[in-house]
């Protein structure tokens, strides 16, 4: 029986990796990887410590040059950009507009003596708004899509729980619409009912906002719950992808399926 | 000079003072742009001045005329020791009089008489680096300031209203110099900011422990930053001053006595005795005479 | 008729690393095809590999060899190699599935978890509510549970949620994943009504059920599961 199959989803990705490796010194962070990101997909990419996930989501989120591979995105402008070939100031203004960072400790990505509306503001004010009126009302409105009372606005992030911290960071990275949005651990530090509230909330911001995001995360519950698909690397390389039900339903390789069976059950 | 044959004029040997000038010509050619200097120890400690006393030594020759101010006067300990030290190493003629000084060395105040061209006004500074207090990290300031990254300087100012309803920072508010870079005008009050802008003057700014120097070429852009819902605003003051009656100038509070009594009175202290001097008189209606009873 | 789905020489089994490399096989040669407005029912003893077959289809277990063809958006696609998002896109738009367990993400409420299907799809949020309680009512689940999370309900009660939000959409395509075994009468009743439905809209159907009664009550036609089972070959 012979059948043309065709492909419905014709629209293009919005990042591209290609082979991108990275090795510090003899030893190796990651190795040979390549995947595509489509706008509005979510990619987990799962590991134990020292597997390379962070040193790939380093090395595609402009913050360590890899030592081989390209790294291309496409602008808003739909023109396609290679990461590394841009030029300082262009990264980092993607960096502060397109895209957004989520790091696992909340105070590597806020300013911590500045009040919550400060810290949600500045992208705005980074990108040339000058009216303090608009920038506090957006502010106000982002803290309460990340349930932080408007109350709140100006007390500094040292007084808020780690679970608030967290959501203020996301609300932070969020304001300025980014297309892009890479997660380290970003429940990490958190307690289980916090973390449950926190991934919750991801999901609908993600779902409603069409966000892409590269989620890394030991955390196999994270990934079923947030991510479309799903990447398993061990020592620096790729060795399972796909849908992220198929990958944890019906584990392939012998370490994806070391992984699933090592979840404990509730 | 006799009594001190062993110093070079003007304290600074050549060498490092041709080293201090080439940092002055580079922050000239990049008006706001903080240029490293390797700061020498003087003699007095950091925190009197230190980096002006050098950019001022290493500008002044045989024929310039000296004043010095500090916080707007001529008489307090600061200014009369600077002006004593340059004319005991560099036998230069000193002076209150601001028309007549071709240098002005200021600690925190621009005089109110409008300084014309071929007068150089020197600040001593003490933190030149106006994302310091967001932004800890000197290399990431760089890259900033390289990068023309200025948010942050807003967001200083936006905790600012969000504290106190405005922007409540009234010294050190930061300027854009030329379009390109946030600079920190030294902790002079926010009132003489605009006296910045397009001076006839030439600024220098010398920060001797953080080892930087940075210039204002004369006739140069120099903005406050605000917001379009907050513009930036100078402070007002109720009444003119006591003594001489002038508007529209920078005032001191003086205490008269323990009993609450105080007043307004000009901080530029040359400024004052001239209007005095030609007649000018305030609520205080004091003569000229009476005013050394006061201060 | 038209068959919105044909599934032909798939085969599938598992390797499990763990346990020396064990090859388990589990069926081989699967061959059917799906009509409109018609519910297929999986036959054959547990362990036949009914669910297997049912999970491929939803492109939840990958397959080893074969094609599973479905129309999609006026297209072919072939699920047994389709990249993680057009399988998503499939399911969007044209395969359901009603699954034994519900797994869903804590706070939810019973009635957007119902209704997510919908608005993931772009419906307006309260029309879907709406059409969220109207399922809900349909399967007499009590009110007062429909704005908790149903992490917390009976097995029963999450059973429900489930079908409503299987049922809820109008996917071409309906795969049933024993839906009523933990219903009693009067609910197993509905479902089989809503089957029913479903048929009279066109929808093809294809589902495991336990229950005598209600493969009965709803089977169209009845595959052989045990017509599939893999040759013997010496380990």
């Amino acid at each position: 029986m012979s059948v043309t199959v065709s492909s419905p989803a014709d629209d293009t990705p919005l990042l591209r990796v290609s082979s991108v490796s990275k090795s510090y010194g003899a030893r190796t962070g990651c190795e040979d990887v390549s995947f595509e990101l489509w706008p509005g997909e979510v990619l987990a990419v799962v590991g134990e410590s020292g597997s390379g996930k962070t040193t790939l989501l380093n090395c595609i989120s402009s913050r360590l040059m890899p030592t081989s591979g390209t790294v291309s995105y496409r602008m808003r402008d739909h023109t396609w950009r290679e990461l590394y070939r841009m030029s300082e100031a262009e990264r980092r203004f993607l960096m502060r507009t397109d895209w957004g960072f989520v790091h696992q400790n909340p105070a590597d990505g806020l300013r911590m003596t500045v009040s919550a509306g400060a810290n949600v503001g500045e992208r705005l004010m980074a990108v040339g708004d000058r009216h303090y009126g608009n920038i506090r009302s957006t502010a106000i409105d982002w803290l309460g899509r990340v349930e932080i009372g408007a109350d709140r606005i100006d007390d500094e992030p040292r007084a808020f729980s780690g679970g608030m911290r967290q959501r203020l960071q996301i609300a932070r990275n969020l304001v300025t619409s980014p297309r892009l949005v890479f997660m380290d651990e970003p429940t990490g530090g958190l307690d289980v009912s916090v973390q449950a509230r926190l991934l919750d909330l991801l999901r609908g911001l993600v779902a409603d906002l069409g966000l892409a995001a590269i989620v890394v995360t030991h955390d196999l519950a994270v990934a079923r719950l947030l991510s479309h698909r799903m990447m398993v690397m061990k020592d620096g390389r790729v060795i399972e992808t796909g849908l992220t039900d198929r990958v944890l339903d019906d584990p392939r390789e012998a370490y994806t399926q070391l992984l699933v069976s090592s979840i404990l059950q509730v | 000079m006799s009594d001190i044959a062993t110093y070079n004029f003007a304290y600074l040997d050549e060498q490092t003072k041709r080293m201090i000038r080439r940092a002055i010509l580079k922050g000239i050619a990049i008006p706001g742009y903080q240029v490293p200097f390797a700061s020498r120890e003087m003699p007095m400690p950091y925190g009197w001045g230190t980096g002006g006393v050098q950019v001022t030594a290493s500008i002044i020759g045989p024929d310039d005329v000296l004043k010095v101010i500090d916080q707007g006067a001529d008489d307090t300990t600061n200014a009369v020791s600077i002006r004593a030290f340059f004319r005991k190493v560099a036998d230069v003629e000193t002076t209150t009089d601001t028309a007549r000084a071709t240098i002005i060395q200021t600690r925190h105040r621009i005089p109110e008489h409008p300084l014309s061209e071929g007068q150089t006004l020197v600040y001593q500074v003490p933190i030149p680096e106006p994302l310091r207090f967001l932004e800890p990290r000197e290399t990431e300031t760089r890259k900033m300031h390289a990068l023309e990254e200025y948010g942050l300087m807003h967001v200083k100012l936006y905790e600012d209203i969000a504290r106190n309803g405005h922007i409540a920072t009234t010294y050190a508010y930061p300027v854009k110099v030329e379009g390109r870079y946030v600079m920190d005008p030294s902790p002079t009050p926010k009132f003489d900011n605009p006296k910045m802008h397009m001076s006839a003057a030439l600024q220098l700014f010398g920060a001797g422990r953080e080892q930087r120097i940075y210039a204002i070429p004369p006739h140069t852009s120099v903005v406050s930053l605000d917001f379009e819902d907050h513009p930036f605003e100078v402070q007002r003051f109720e009444k003119p001053c006591a003594l001489c009656g002038a508007e529209q100038v920078y005032l001191d509070e003086v205490i008269l006595d323990d009993r609450g009594g105080r007043m307004f009175v000009c901080s530029d202290t040359d400024f004052c005795e001239k209007r005095r001097e030609a007649g000018h008189v305030g609520e205080l209606g004091m003569a000229v005479d009476g005013l050394e009873a006061v201060r | 008729m038209a068959t919105p789905l044909v599934v032909s020489e798939v085969a599938k089994g598992f390797t499990m690393h763990l346990r020396g490399g064990l090859k388990l096989p589990v069926v081989d040669d699967v061959s059917f095809s799906l009509r409109a407005g018609e519910c297929a029912v999986l036959g054959g003893p547990s362990g036949a590999g009914k669910s297997s077959i049912l999970k491929m289809l939803y492109g939840n277990y990958s397959v080893d060899t074969g094609q599973i063809i479905v129309q999609h958006r006026g297209m072919l696609v072939d699920i047994a190699r389709a990249a993680p998002r057009v399988v998503l896109s499939v399911r969007r738009e044209t395969i359901g599935y009603v699954s034994q367990f519900l797994r869903t993400v804590p706070r939810v409420s019973a009635l957007d978890v119902v209704a997510e299907p919908l608005t993931t799809a772009g419906a307006d949020r309260e029309a879907a509510r709406d059409s969220a309680a109207a399922l809900l009512a349909r399967l007499n689940l009590p009110k007062t549970l429909w704005s908790l999370p149903p992490a917390t309900f009976s097995g029963g009660e999450q059973q429900r949620v489930n079908i409503a939000r299987g049922f809820i959409t109008s996917h071409p395509i309906l795969l049933l994943d024993e839906p009523t075994a933990s219903l009693d009468a009067v609910n197993r009743q509905v479902v089989i009504d809503l089957i029913a439905e479903k048929k009279q809209a066109g929808v093809a159907l294809l589902g495991i059920f336990h229950d005598q009664d209600v493969r009965e009550a709803v089977a169209d036609a009845v595959i052989d599961v045990t017509r599939f089972a893999p040759k013997k070959v010496a380990a």
